[in-house]
């Protein structure tokens, strides 16, 4: 199953994930390929965004939650309790279902990320400031309101401005958890967009309940039911010629 | 029939609505002026302190009862630093307070905790005031003072607050009881706004490697800042109201010391104190113009606290 990725950035090994006693996730084996966009696919409560919030360890907040296995990032395996938190999300950055701004302004809200790790003098925060707005493709659109709350803009461009922040800190690997599901069609296409673009820069893993979407954007797809992972490998393949009875029953919408 | 006993008894209903809507509107329009009778009756009571001290009253620091002169300056200084003073300490600690329940605490704790502190907040005053003036002002004359006096008491500029006989009982001390008293109060308001943080706005600054400080601090408070400070309203407006507890351990001199340490009055505790021995007319007046200016400064600050507050609902319903 993981010889479909050639170059892989992020290695997951017999990976197992409960939440207290409730095993979510059971042995995932999956590689990520490198600059290249992953789509995890599922019903609900498959374990796709479980599994995609393994990746930046973002379970530990929870007491409760916890994984077991392997994911090797960059050679080393992020589940080592000697794995820095702090510099672990500097480098695998996340976006969220619903639009998150900070209360504050535009500008501030791109540079909140960026000053947790670099001291950048005034003029290369600037620079940094409009990189993200330009890649994130949100530019021409706030440039003159940079100093205006983020929380004013509309659903979509939040989420971009989201999407923004994360980058801002130049991460290698881009979470992206359903980050289109609060959004109107319109904010969706321009997301779907920016996706295609930025993957030139990221690693890019998507979660989404929206299998044309997985489809459009994605060049590898998983499919996981019931926290096993059933089927992975090209886009192209999986949705044209699957080879698992399940994944075509629920990719033809038959099921879930 | 029927039909004309279902009219009969939607009149009958209609004439109980009118009925009731008119007996929830008196309850109503009674509360409206019910302040507004307290106000009339102090501005009337005060009359002749007004008449005889005009706003000369507002800034003069003489208590004379034997020769009839009276100023609110001590009082209105005391009730103002007492309270000021209170915050100071009230809120570094109701925060820490707040961000440990909401954000540290395990989950066994975290009800457990709660609880404590709402009960702290139902303790009837006069039993902080006791516990105030046999417990915590001989521990402070023993201890904390001279220590305060001999460390910080030399510091340039704001050493002066701090010298002065070890009493026990004064400004500083009323001002830790009152900070004491007021803690449950903020916390419980500041752990109110902070379990309201939607997750995802967290988790976002979590996401990007944020500490826990730094998601408090950066994105929390200011995600909350209205209910905050309407939190920390509350808690001032019972500050400068409270009465028994800051009569017990103030010291009750109408005098004005620089040092924190040195007794002083507050203007609740001058009224408990010193009503039953009024005698003559200014000075029953100027008792109650006394009163007068404490309603006057808490209905105000209350006022800013109930903005703050109703400006949050407004954010939070726009949110949604």
């Amino acid at each position: 199953m993981n010889t479909a990725v050639t170059t892989p950035k992020v290695v997951v090994n017999n990976l197992n994930f409960f939440y207290g006693n409730y095993r979510a996730l059971k042995d995932i084996n999956l590689n990520i390929a490198e600059k290249m966009v992953t789509a995890f696919i599922g019903p609900s409560g498959c374990g796709k965004s479980t599994l995609l919030r393994t990746f930046n360890r973002m379970y530990q907040l929870y007491p409760k939650q916890r994984a077991s296995g392997e994911i090797i990032l960059d050679g080393a395996n992020i589940l080592d309790n000697k794995q820095d938190l702090n510099m672990l999300r500097a480098k695998v950055g996340m976006v969220f279902q619903k639009p998150t701004p900070f209360p504050m302004s535009i500008y501030d809200n791109i540079a909140f990320g960026v000053k947790l790790y670099e001291k950048l003098s005034r003029h290369e925060m600037d620079d940094r400031v409009e990189w993200a707005l330009k890649k994130a493709a949100l530019w021409t659109e706030v440039k003159d309101k940079l100093k205006q709350s983020g929380t004013g803009l509309s659903g979509g461009q939040q989420q971009r401005l989201c999407i923004a922040r994360a980058i801002a800190v130049k991460p290698e690997v881009l979470l992206l958890d359903e980050p289109t599901s609060a959004l109107d069609p319109i904010s969706t296409a321009h997301i779907e967009k920016l996706i295609d673009e930025l993957k030139e820069d990221f690693t890019i893993v998507i979660v989404t309940h929206n299998m044309q979407q997985a489809a459009r954007v994605s060049d590898y797809t998983a499919y996981m039911y019931m926290g096993d992972l059933i089927e992975f490998g090209e886009t192209s393949q999986m949705f044209t010629n699957p080879k698992r009875k399940e994944t075509e029953d629920y990719i033809t919408g038959r099921f879930g | 029939m029927s039909l004309f006993s279902l009219e009969a008894r939607l009149q009958r209903q209609a004439i109980l609505d009118v009925v009731f809507r008119g007996t929830t509107r008196i309850a109503a329009f009674f509360v409206l002026l019910l302040l507004l009778g307290i106000i009339g009756s102090l501005v009337l009571g005060s009359l002749p302190a007004i008449k005889a001290f005009g706003l000369g009253f507002l800034h003069s620091a003489e208590w004379d009862p034997v020769n009839e002169k009276f100023g609110a300056w001590v009082p209105i200084v005391g009730t103002l630093v007492t309270s000021g003073i209170a915050l100071l300490i009230a809120i570094p600690v109701s925060f820490g307070i707040a961000l440990f329940l909401t954000e540290l605490s395990p989950r066994v704790l975290r009800r457990p905790l709660g609880v404590a502190i709402e009960l702290l907040a139902g303790i009837p005053s006069i039993i902080y005031g006791m516990w105030g003036l046999f417990v915590f002002a001989p521990l402070f004359a023993d201890t904390v003072e001279p220590w305060l006096t001999e460390h910080i008491g030399t510091w340039p500029y704001i050493g002066e607050f701090f010298v002065g006989p070890p009493m026990g009982i004064g400004i500083f001390t009323a001002s830790l009881i009152l900070s004491i008293m007021v803690i449950p109060f903020i916390s419980s308001v500041m752990r109110d706004v902070f379990d309201v943080v939607p997750t995802l706005l967290k988790e976002s600054a979590y996401g990007l490697g944020a500490t826990t400080w730094e998601v408090m601090w950066k994105v929390v408070l200011p995600y909350t800042k209205v209910g905050v400070v309407g939190g920390i309203m509350l808690g001032l407006g019972r500050a400068l109201g409270e009465t028994m507890a800051v009569t017990f351990v103030i010291g009750n001199a109408h005098e004005l010391s620089k040092s924190l340490l040195m007794p002083g009055n507050s203007i609740s505790s001058a009224l408990a104190n010193e009503f039953t021995e009024a005698v003559g007319d200014l000075y029953t007046a100027s008792l109650v113009e006394l009163g007068l200016i404490l309603f006057f400064i808490t209905f105000v600050v209350l006022s800013i606290a109930r903005y703050m507050l109703y400006r949050l609902g407004k954010r939070e319903g726009q949110a949604s």
